[in-house]
């Protein structure tokens, strides 16, 4: 991050209280140590290091936070998240901003990951259990992917890693909460 | 003894050798595993990211069977899944208000009593854990394995209550007692990139090729793992490595219930040895006397 200027319009946005609404995470303890930045196996790959991203959900930054690649680099590892002396779910903290982006739809910074989270669920809400074949099908179809890990993937028909045919297991259930979360959640 | 078993997704079709050959070994064990009847998806990674509540709801509506099934403890061998049942667990014991709103989800109560444990707990404690020296009957003296526990078993600790999340030691104690010797080395809990396995597959590989560097630098044969996810990343992308960091490891990657169940006696074929896309039975040839 270079420095400059930062903005901040009081109370234009409080996105602390979102990710709070979302997650029930208090960013507010947060005092910067950096432990989180420096465990973090994803750093290396991020635009802001996670504490750098904690501070701008302290400073209630939407743009900077909404712009940067960092919540969707996050493999959920749960290291920060250990490792932080004031006990932020900074892992948590990461999910939670992914939650208020697609409440307010949001573009993902990375939008394959945001995408590949979506086939997942449909998934699910469909079969009840995951059909993996089906989500990397549906995945590499709306990337435009086609090619990529594709002798890999054939490799692995071959051994026999994929079930050929989904199941429908459970899906009435799943599906049945799907719908009454989604109820829920918009009154 | 008896628990309930709750495979998870990935243990029916890509990590079938996992379920396998940890039923094998529970049978060798006496351990009886009871399938938690229609169980449904954990949500996995998926689900956090898009609701607090619906993360919440499908570990907590596989909980509710296993109580009308009569069952107290389950065995989950899937970390992501067994991180996603104890954080579910987690998030109704502290939030009233998402408590009632799951039990409205799923149309029944929160089953809060259930203890969720990942096989490793049961295997390297007691009384199990006296027991495995008595079955085993190949002799892997010789054979030298580093313990791959990666993220979710251990962190974060508040919610899994197992072992020492920065350095855990269960499946060591548990391989040793099986007599296979096992390594100190430094990315027993790194992660190996998890879910970005398709949709960001760079950073698996960098992150496992650091994995399996390490495993090579200490002198392992194999690496032993408790995860799918864990194991599908090791396994698959080693082609990937070569071509990108330009070193051929050919390391194999096991389960750790492979390697118990090998030293049990159980056949390569039971054990699904030859499923893995890293050759792995090869492995076993450095020592393969009967003790």
């Amino acid at each position: 991050m270079t420095e400059e200027l930062i903005h901040i319009e009081v109370k234009s946005y409080d996105l602390s209280d979102a990710v709070k609404a979302a997650g029930g995470i208090d960013v507010s303890c947060c005092y910067q140590c950096g432990k989180c930045a420096g465990g973090c196996p994803v750093a290396y790959e991020m635009d802001l290091t996670p504490t750098q991203l904690i501070h701008a959900v302290q400073l209630g930054l939407k743009d900077l936070v909404f712009n940067s690649k960092t919540v969707w680099l996050c493999a959920s590892c749960q290291t920060c998240t250990t490792r932080c002396p004031q006990n932020v779910d900074v892992a948590g903290v990461l999910s939670a901003v992914k939650i208020v982006m697609q409440c307010e739809n949001k573009k993902a910074k990375i939008p394959d990951v945001l995408k590949f989270n979506k086939r997942f669920l449909e998934n699910i809400k469909l079969f009840g259990r995951t059909y993996e074949l089906g989500i990397v099908a549906l995945f590499k179809l709306t990337t435009w992917n086609l090619t990529q890990d594709l002798v890999m993937g054939l490799k692995m028909f071959k051994k026999g890693k994929f079930n050929i045919l989904p199941r429908f297991r459970g899906s009435w259930v799943v599906g049945k909460i799907f719908k009454r979360v989604g109820k829920k959640e918009k009154a | 003894m008896k628990y309930g078993y709750y495979p998870g997704c990935s243990l029916h079709s890509t990590a079938k050798e996992y379920d396998r050959s940890l039923i094998a070994v529970c049978d060798k064990l006496n351990v009886e595993l009871v399938e938690i009847e229609k169980w449904v998806c954990c949500g996995s990674t998926a689900a956090h990211n898009r609701s607090k509540l619906l993360a919440t709801a499908l570990p907590m509506a596989n909980l509710a069977i296993m109580q009308k099934m009569g069952l107290e403890e389950v065995i989950v061998p899937c970390p992501e899944c067994f991180s996603k049942l104890k954080t579910a667990q987690h998030n109704v014991e502290c939030d009233r208000k998402i408590k009632k709103a799951v039990a409205d989800v799923i149309q029944t109560q929160c089953n809060d009593e259930a203890k969720v444990y990942h096989p490793l707990k049961i295997f390297s404690e007691e009384p199990l854990l006296s027991k495995i020296p008595t079955l085993v009957v190949r002799d892997l003296s010789k054979l030298k394995v580093v313990c791959y526990y990666g993220c979710l078993i251990t962190r974060p600790p508040e919610i899994t209550q197992f072992d020492v999340c920065e350095y855990p030691e269960s499946m060591d104690r548990l391989l040793n007692a099986a007599g296979i010797t096992t390594l100190d080395w430094s990315h027993k809990t790194r992660c190996c990139g998890a879910s970005f396995a398709i949709s960001k597959p760079d950073i698996v590989v960098n992150l496992s090729n650091q994995i399996i560097e390490d495993a090579k630098s200490v002198g392992a044969d194999a690496i032993a793992v408790a995860c799918p996810v864990c194991h599908a990343n090791l396994d698959t992308r080693q082609p990937d490595m070569e071509k990108i960091f330009g070193i051929r490891y050919n390391m194999p990657i096991l389960y750790f219930t492979q390697l118990i169940g090998y030293s049990f006696g159980i056949s390569p074929k039971d054990l699904l040895l030859h499923r893995h896309m890293t050759e792995a039975e090869s492995v076993f040839k450095i020592n393969n006397q009967p003790v």
